[in-house]
């Protein structure tokens, strides 16, 4: 590559991380302001308002310790549904991994009749869209009695998260040698020892990248919440497009952080397994 | 030390129309460098997986010092296998990869990196402790894993292809160390090669395996000496071979009467046929011999530095012989000549 296109390129990344970011400035800013419109280049005004009517702040003249506390504690909102968010992301996150483990190890692995179509049926839910197939899940989620609740939502994210998972960890087993396992045996680890020792270290970097996915790709599911969930229960994504379409901007913002939060921290902590080559060729690299 | 038997083993994949291993019968002894010879995917590699208990047999038995290894699970059998590609563990420095055994045994820390000394300096390597793989080079590999095999004093150590990933130079420096350390530790040891050279110049003992079965089991010498069929006899470099009759005591044959001393006379169907090494065929100008020997003509003639090489047609019958050096004086295309076969060099085989 000569220089000038090395020069272009980092310009665009540039240029795509400022596109990226500006918004975030903005939200930052109004989530901390009163009442910026239009004309206004800075608000004339911050305020913390937006935090004190989402609970999470408490009022002027309450804000001790003991405040905090009591304010938390009286569980509000926002508060029951990040948590909500939290426990589903990181529950259908282990249960797809589990699930998805053996599957993409014999995708991997082995050549069978039909695997293609398996394949195709098994990434289908990432073409279609969610409305299409929702609704008949639903009829059927209603009579099982998984609609409205908890379990329901946990089940129904799994549909749209499993292509990412299982095709994720497939790549990791295209590139695995299961004869460091059979080493491992002869020199007399057993198959629990032969897990932890050599196929978890060998497969934990592309686990982490699918892992990644699960957790993102359930963390910001609305519709199928929305529907499978039938309002009873709330998660973050519901929050922000009820608050969204209330028309309060500061709110909105306020909200939108505590959505946005979470996201960010997870990603810079696992951004070194997407980078570069790790993520994409874990395995036991090339022999 | 430990004595393995092979007994009737079979082993069949869906993929294969033929079983991968028929009817394998081996008694190999206590501390013997074994060789399974034989081209690719004729099943050596799969007896070996058998015996770590990779692959279960179909049916037949493996019995390790009287006790039958198919119930033990791959971790308890005392088998250790070094692979070809050697895999040593990507995530571990080589101590933490040559103490391995003994880290699943749960030998103390202390004793763990006292051996692992020991075994590297058994391999002549003893400062790269603390590398990863990725730094060494191939034949470091090699050793490290084989000094990650030995560590645990295994009965039976498995060595698949040991030395078709190394350079040629590499290739004898790591063949004498096999060859030393076994002598050594007098383990029992099976390797797998394609290469007949390099099994005559590292095992006691050689099974020659085609198509999965079994073709012989005996030592170097005898497949050059006395082979026991044709097949093996071409495998190791065979090229003459005249088809014979059973005539009282002696052999039949298109060139004639042929003077036989084998002991295995009795045990030969009356169709058979004889073999003889080019380079035990004795050749003269003037019929100087009185056994045995019969005329021919001399069809071509390729010196090959240390060797001289005849083709000589006797009775429409092509036969290759091999003298040292530049061979006879004075012999040329077309010359006739007298081909002697010496009684106790041919050896006969049932076809």
């Amino acid at each position: 590559m000569n220089n000038n296109l090395k020069k272009i390129n980092i310009y665009a990344i540039y240029l795509g991380a400022i596109i990226l970011i500006l918004p975030l400035i903005a939200f930052f800013i109004n989530a901390f302001s009163f009442r910026w419109f239009y004309p206004q280049v800075i608000p004339k005004e911050l305020s913390l308002q937006a935090w004190v009517r989402l609970k999470l702040i408490p009022k002027p003249g309450q804000r001790s310790f003991e405040g905090f506390i009591e304010l938390w504690a009286s569980n509000p909102t926002v508060i029951k549904a990040l948590l909500n968010s939290l426990s589903i992301g990181f529950l259908v996150t282990i249960v797809s991994i589990i699930i998805a483990l053996p599957a993409a190890r014999v995708l991997g692995l082995l050549n069978f009749r039909f695997k293609k179509l398996i394949i195709f049926i098994m990434v289908s839910p990432t073409i279609l869209p969610p409305i299409a197939f929702v609704l008949g899940l639903n009829i059927n989620f209603i009579s099982w009695g998984f609609s409205g609740n908890y379990f329901g939502v946990c089940l129904v994210h799994l549909v749209p998260i499993m292509p990412y998972v299982v095709l994720t960890m497939t790549g990791i087993f295209a590139n695995y040698n299961p004869d460091f396992e059979h080493q491992a045996r002869t020199l007399g680890a057993n198959k629990t020892r032969t897990f932890l020792l050599i196929t978890l270290p060998a497969i934990a970097p592309g686990m982490v990248v699918a892992a990644l996915f699960a957790f993102l790709v359930s963390w910001s599911q609305y519709l199928l919440t929305f529907l499978i969930g039938a309002g009873k229960v709330m998660t973050l994504p519901l929050l922000v497009f009820s608050t969204a379409s209330s028309g309060n901007p500061a709110l909105t913002a306020a909200i939108s952080i505590i959505f946005i939060f979470p996201a960010i921290l997870i990603l810079f902590f696992t951004s070194k397994f997407v980078s570069g080559e790790s993520g994409a060729t874990s395995g036991f690299g090339k022999i | 030390m430990s004595k393995l038997n092979i007994k009737n083993l079979i082993k069949s994949f869906p993929s294969m129309d033929r079983p991968a291993v028929n009817n394998v019968n081996l008694d190999i002894e206590s501390g013997e460098l074994v060789a399974f010879l034989g081209p690719s995917g004729c099943g050596k590699t799969t007896i070996l997986k058998m015996i770590t208990g990779l692959f279960q047999p179909d049916s037949g038995d493996i019995i390790l010092d009287e006790q039958s290894l198919l119930k033990i699970p791959t971790e308890k059998r005392g088998v250790v296998m070094v692979f070809q590609n050697y895999l040593l563990f990507p995530y571990m420095n080589v101590n933490e990869n040559v103490g391995f055994a003994l880290k699943m045994k749960g030998v103390d820390k202390n004793i763990i990196d006292q051996k692992v000394k020991e075994m590297l300096e058994l391999v002549k390597l003893p400062d790269i402790g603390l590398r990863k793989p990725k730094q060494l080079s191939g034949g470091q590999q090699q050793r490290v894993a084989l000094a990650r095999a030995l560590i645990s004093n295994p009965r039976i150590l498995l060595l698949d292809e040991p030395l078709s990933n190394l350079d040629a130079h590499l290739r004898d420096e790591m063949r004498d160390l096999i060859v030393t350390i076994q002598q050594k530790l007098k383990v029992t040891t099976i390797f797998v090669t394609h290469d007949q050279e390099e099994a005559v110049l590292l095992a006691d003992k050689i099974a020659l395996i085609f198509d999965g079965e079994l073709q012989n089991f005996t030592s170097p010498k005898n497949y050059y000496e006395k082979p026991k069929n044709i097949k093996a006899a071409k495998f190791f470099g065979g090229v003459n071979f005249i088809n014979a009759k059973k005539d009282n005591h002696n052999l039949s044959t298109n060139i004639g009467t042929v003077h036989y001393k084998g002991e295995n006379y009795t045990d030969l169907n009356e169709d058979n046929i004889i073999t003889i090494r080019p380079e035990n065929i004795k050749l003269s100008k003037n019929n100087d011999f009185n056994d045995n020997s019969f005329k021919g003509l001399i069809k071509s003639v390729i010196f090959s530095g240390t060797h001289t090489r005849y083709k000589i047609i006797v009775n429409d019958l092509e036969l290759e012989c091999s003298l040292q050096s530049v061979g006879l004086q004075d012999i040329k295309t077309d010359d006739t000549i007298y081909v002697h076969l010496p009684s106790d060099k041919i050896w006969a085989m049932n076809e």
